[in-house]
């Protein structure tokens, strides 16, 4: 039988780690509110972009377009967008599974790659294979439009100098507090704007024109869609962190009543054993 | 015919939204100023404030960096940065 004191100490041990799994998962179910809120935000302005730009560009001929150059891919650009802390599941190996498996299909086309961190767990595999040559982990601590932006403009930049063939973003798409999906988009080069049926509105004035506007919002839609993959990712890293702490706080607590039974088990079999040992002396005593 | 309608929009939230009697714009080939029942347009903007005059005669500005208005049935969608 275990002694008692070994079964208190970890019984109060596993009532600590309780309390702090069932605080983790309502600061994430509350972070999570806000992530969500960021997402809706967002939505409007995504589809108006894309309604404009389809407008725009429905009648002309987007070859011209250089972040539409389709390259044979030699160097290829991925960006694992994770977080920066643990305790959230599968949540970041999932990013890196996928990631890994992007980078060994162009290995295996023979292309070279090249990885940049958005967040720190799933990138820090690969700076051990030396991948790893641009980091936006500071990005992930708190997402704003800003930080979206800069990394956008970096991949074009990266993109039009030819210093990278092709764009990757992996990143866990939010479908629901508990289930996320991994998926992985190219950026760049961007494919053209799928024609949706024919060109209804073609009596719009264009200032300047319809050229020079598109070049002007192929580079927003681009900040637009890391903005939304980071905005998704952190809403998933809230969800998955959520999940997997309600989990370890249903796991201590079926722990916790195990032991509690062990311990009163333990107690009772010490008091018996006491009144035993009580009458036995005094038998032997009237004896 | 009704009072022609103002939305600015940046990916993290609404700047505006309501009804405007006129509103100036800082064009990339420079100020303009769109009025009720304008034609459909798709224009693109630089660095600026958008001047609006609302229904009730007041005077706001809205500072944006950049981005695209389209105007179409007497809406006014201002994509900023």
């Amino acid at each position: 039988m275990a002694n008692l004191k070994e079964l208190r100490n970890r019984i109060a041990s596993v009532s600590s780690t309780m309390q702090i799994t069932s605080a983790m998962k309502m600061v994430s179910a509350a972070k999570l509110k806000k992530a969500q809120d960021a997402v809706t935000q967002m939505r409007p302005y995504a589809v108006k972009l894309n309604a404009v730009l389809s407008n725009v560009s429905a009648t002309l001929d987007a070859s011209e377009n250089p972040f539409a150059v389709e390259r044979t891919v030699r160097r290829v650009l991925v960006l694992p967008v994770s977080s920066n802390r643990g305790l959230c599941g599968a949540f970041n190996t999932n990013v890196y599974k996928a990631t890994r498996a992007l980078i060994a299909s162009y290995e295996a086309q023979g292309a070279q790659a090249e990885v940049w961190g958005v967040g720190k767990k799933a990138s820090e595999p690969f700076r051990k294979l030396d991948l790893v040559t641009s980091d936006f982990n500071a990005t992930m601590g708190a997402v704003s439009f800003a930080g979206a932006k800069e990394i956008g403009q970096k991949v074009m930049e990266a993109f039009t100098s030819g210093q990278v063939d092709a764009v990757y973003v992996v990143y866990n798409r939010f479908k629901n507090a508990a289930v996320q999906e991994v998926m992985a988009e190219q950026v760049l080069p961007i494919a053209a704007p799928a024609a949706e049926g024919p060109a209804a509105q073609s009596d719009y004035l264009y200032s300047p024109s319809k050229e020079e506007i598109l070049l002007d919002l192929i580079p927003t839609t681009i900040k637009i869609q890391v903005f939304k993959a980071l905005l998704d990712s952190v809403a998933s890293e809230h969800g998955a962190r959520m999940t997997a702490m309600h989990k370890a706080t249903d796991n201590a607590n079926s722990m916790r009543s195990e032991l509690r039974l062990q311990y009163n088990k333990a107690r009772q079999a010490a008091i018996t054993n006491e009144i035993l040992e009580i009458v036995a002396g005094a038998e032997a005593l009237s004896g | 015919m009704h009072p022609m309608q103002l939305e600015v929009l940046t990916p993290e939230k609404k700047l505006f939204s309501g009804e405007a009697k006129a509103v100036q714009f800082p064009g990339t080939d420079g100020l303009f100023q769109i009025l009720n029942g304008h034609a459909p347009l798709i224009a693109t903007l630089r660095a600026g404030d958008i001047r609006v005059e609302t229904a009730q005669g007041a005077t706001e500005s809205i500072a944006i960096n950049g981005g695209v208005v389209e105007v179409s049935n007497n809406v006014l969608s201002v994509l900023a940065q």
